[in-house]
């Protein structure tokens, strides 16, 4: 059993109320004395989530010791990164049906008297939800897993875990609130403005030292790959973060500010930030759930460490260079659109780097395959991955990109990359987390053999109808006549896109019913499922300090 | 590595590196050939391209490569070799009447090209991608025109617009007689029937009769007196079963009640003079030119 050695004050007790207070300070301040409704509201929800936050603290702490502090390792605020995860996974798909079915039948959801349901509020509100509040929300819980686990160490900082996890759903909350008032910074993935850009800011540093801080205290003599992976993506996403919002506050009462930038250079920093996004949020968090999640499942040992230490320095350098292929055939100079493309191409070998790794470890368990669905959805997710970091590459070749940019054809790319690569990691690593961690029999298979099939299918949809209308698209807008005029106006091409957008709709909806499947799962496994009767030996925690 | 043996692998008889972490181990193995070989090839094309192309900054400027290629100059070139390629019949069209053009069947292609495309980038989204036209925007097919559909007229009203900011732009205005109370609602109702009935539909005779006067008094002047139109006000004919804004009686009460009048942009200036030349050539030719 572990002691508890209470030091007579603890710094964290300190500084997470008084942060939480001053929020709190802030949010009321806006709510009296804005005159900007907007940013009323958005400091009214501010103030409101520090007060439950600071209720739910002083609720954690009265008169005992919480569960985080008792056990070995905090694995209840795990729990909650879990349930957080598939809670807005669910509402992020149900907001991209809904964009998608605006697209192909603008009349149907269309009210011009709330503006909040206007695909332009609403588009930033799926990509936002998907990518990070269901994607973050699985970074945060698988890494505070994985990071315990392979460093028999608790993290750090007391409740400090808890406070990111609270802090980071405050700041998706006011981030999604503010896109449907209409404040945004118009930058694509950075939309969110100056006050919750600050807020993401103070919460991913205690992200990072409470993380680290669990890789200092750690009791085996190596930091695990996976830990690797994990701590690129923490530090490289805060520079990012930091770098891309530099912006100056038209008033502190307001929520308009403006980019330190300007001109071509604010896009080239705008797409240095969205690429790498792409490349250390999207791809180095999640290469750290593969890591962890793959040999631990399939019961194998990693396919190749030195592989493991090759893509893992290729890939961190060489993806920090590619922003520059999101702008080829613009203002941009031709000379940073070389550079951008020229390491898009060399990034190919780093990126597959972590597709064999994963693939290999199944060598000698291929034929759990058959029996694991949740073991193939994360291979799946890992050829998906392959796929995805083969087509990148290839669209960022110029004469490619001429005629796949500003397609659906990025559409499909990164669907394919984000429900197939990012989902159905994140699904698999769900799937093995909620039995380890509510220490019940999942409830059952067949409905993940469904979930699995139906998305696959949703998937497949998706993206071979996005390759056949943005090929098309791009095929049609450069159609010249023999007389050298457009051969088709912007309208004729809107009309061919439509049976297309129709499939696309569809296998959307297909990939949202496979995550309803799922929640209902978990719910049945977390409500009343067996309990695992004897854990594997691997399972039985041992003591962190 | 260290010297000491690390456990073998049963699967892949490979060693292992001799870490474990949470029960996961790794394999020592190599990497894969194939993978450093496509990985170094990349590589080596890279540098290639950097040489050729423009690639690297300097202190004050970049590597212009072999080449000495430039971006800009490509899109000028090929600009100037779209430019070129339609120049001499381009001439032609800014030279040539439209009488001129639509007795020449070579030049009267050209500007029915020129037109389409035109239109599909500017006129389509109102009057549909087809000319067809929709509720308040006129079908460009039939052989209803408002303005007039000779190609001069045609070619008058693009330039001018309707309701729009050029000083002779064509200019008309269904008064709201019934927002502005200038009729009453009875007599609105009257006038609904009177208009059913000059399109040739069943309608309430009294209601006829009574709005006889109303019609002379407040529509003859620009309807005219039979309510045949007016072309030289836009005002449409009331006769011809063809509805700007819908044939129901709801409709045609709307618009004497409301008197909607819709905008059609300028486009002397923002086109030039051969692509509204061009313009009026193929919506004259898309079915009703006059």
């Amino acid at each position: 059993m572990q002691v508890q050695t209470e030091t007579p004050w603890r710094l964290d007790h300190i500084i997470i109320p008084l942060i939480l207070f001053l929020g709190f300070c802030a949010g009321m301040a806006e709510w009296a004395r804005s005159p900007d409704w907007r940013m009323v509201v958005q400091g009214w929800t501010f103030a409101g989530c520090m007060a439950v936050i600071g209720a739910w603290y002083m609720w954690m702490y009265s008169g005992r010791v919480p569960d985080d502090e008792s056990g070995p390792y905090c694995d209840t605020v795990v729990k909650a990164g879990v349930v957080a995860a598939m809670f807005w996974g669910i509402a992020g798909m149900l907001v991209g049906v809904i964009i998608a079915l605006q697209l192909s039948f603008p009349n149907l959801f269309y009210f011009p008297d709330l503006a909040w349901t206007n695909f332009g509020r609403l588009r930033p509100l799926h990509t936002s939800a998907v990518i990070f509040a269901f994607g973050g929300n699985v970074l945060i819980a698988t890494s505070f897993y994985v990071v315990q686990r392979t460093c028999k160490a608790r993290l750090w900082g007391g409740s400090l875990p808890w406070f990111v996890f609270w802090g980071y759903n405050t700041f998706i909350l006011l981030a999604g609130t503010g896109y449907l008032l209409g404040i945004t910074q118009a930058r694509e993935y950075a939309e969110p403005e100056w006050y919750a850009d600050i807020w993401l800011t103070i919460v991913w540093v205690c992200y990072l030292l409470t993380f680290l801080g669990a890789i200092m205290k750690r009791k085996e003599p190596h930091i695990y790959v996976a830990n690797w992976f994990y701590l690129a993506f923490i530090v490289t996403i805060a520079v990012l973060h930091i770098v891309n919002n530099l912006a100056m506050p038209v008033s502190l009462l307001g929520s308009k500010s403006y980019s330190l930038f300007s001109g071509v250079q604010d896009a080239l920093i705008q797409w240095w930030y969205g690429h790498n996004a792409v490349g250390f949020f999207l791809t180095a968090g999640f290469l750290g759930i593969v890591y962890y999640f793959i040999p631990k499942r399939a019961q194998r040992p990693v396919y190749s460490y030195r592989l493991s230490i090759i893509h893992f320095w290729s890939l961190i350098f060489i993806y920090i260079w590619a922003g520059p292929h999101h702008l080829l055939f613009t203002a941009l100079p031709e000379w940073v659109q070389t550079l951008g493309m020229t390491f898009s191409i060399i990034l190919w070998m780093p990126s597959w780097g972590g597709m064999i790794n994963g693939l290999m470890t199944l060598s000698g368990a291929w034929d759990k395959l058959r029996t694991d669905p949740v073991l193939r959805m994360l291979v799946v997710s890992v050829a998906f991955y392959g796929m995805a970091t083969f087509e990148g590459p290839v669209m960022s070749i110029k004469t490619v990109n001429a005629l796949s940019h500003y397609t659906n054809w990025t559409i499909g790319h990164v669907h394919s990359g984000a429900l197939g690569w990012v989902g159905y990691v994140s699904f698999g690593a769900i799937y093995c987390l909620v039995p380890w961690l509510w220490k019940k029999k999942l409830y059952s298979n067949a409905l993940v053999e469904w979930h699995f099939w139906i998305s696959t299918l949703g998937i497949v949809l998706y993206i071979t109808s996005m390759w056949v209308a943005g090929i098309m698209q791009g095929l049609m807008w450069r159609a010249y006549n023999d007389y050298g005029f457009l051969e088709y106006s912007f309208v004729e091409v809107v009309q061919a896109m439509h049976p297309y957008y129709i499939i696309r709709a569809i296998g959307g909806a297909m990939y949202l019913a496979g995550t309803l499947v799922m929640a209902f799962n978990l719910w049945r496994t977390v409500s009343n499922g067996a309990p695992e009767i004897s854990l594997p030996k691997d399972m039985i925690a041992e003591p962190a300090q | 590595m260290s010297d000491k043996k690390n456990e073998i692998d049963d699967v892949s008889g490979t060693e292992t590196t001799g870490h474990e972490w949470d029960g996961i181990k790794e394999l020592n193995t190599p990497l894969p050939r194939w993978w450093i070989g496509i990985f170094y090839a990349c590589i080596v094309w890279a540098i290639g391209y950097w040489i050729v192309m423009p690639a690297w900054p300097t202190l004050n400027g970049y590597t212009h490569g072999w080449f000495n290629h430039s971006q800009r100059d490509d899109v000028m070139a090929q600009v100037g070799l779209l430019k070129a390629a339609r120049a001499s019949k381009e001439r032609e069209l800014s030279n040539a009447t439209l009488a001129q053009i639509q007795s020449n069947p070579e030049l009267l292609q050209f500007a029915q090209a020129e037109g389409k495309s035109a239109f599909g980038d500017n006129c389509a989204p109102c009057h549909g991608s087809g000319g067809q036209g929709a509720h308040g925007y006129p079908n460009l097919n039939d052989d209803v025109w408002l303005w007039g559909g000779s190609l001069a007229d045609i070619q008058h009203t693009i330039t001018v617009g309707v309701r729009s900011t050029a000083a002779e732009t064509r200019q008309s205005q269904m008064p709201s007689f019934g927002r502005d109370a200038m009729l009453k609602p009875a007599q609105v109702d009257d006038l609904t029937e009177y208009v059913v009935h000059l399109s040739g539909r069943p309608a309430n005779g009294a209601a006829v009769t009574r709005a006889t006067k109303l019609f002379a008094d407040n529509c003859a002047m620009c309807h005219g007196p039979e309510g045949k139109g007016n072309r030289t006000m836009g005002a449409p004919n009331l006769t011809d079963n063809d509805w700007l804004y819908g044939p129901r009686r709801e409709d045609i009460h709307d618009q004497i009640w409301n008197g909607h009048g819709g905008v059609m942009p300028t486009w002397g200036g923002r086109l030039t003079p051969e692509t509204i030349k061009a313009l009026a050539v193929y919506v004259h030719g898309l079915g009703g030119g006059e």
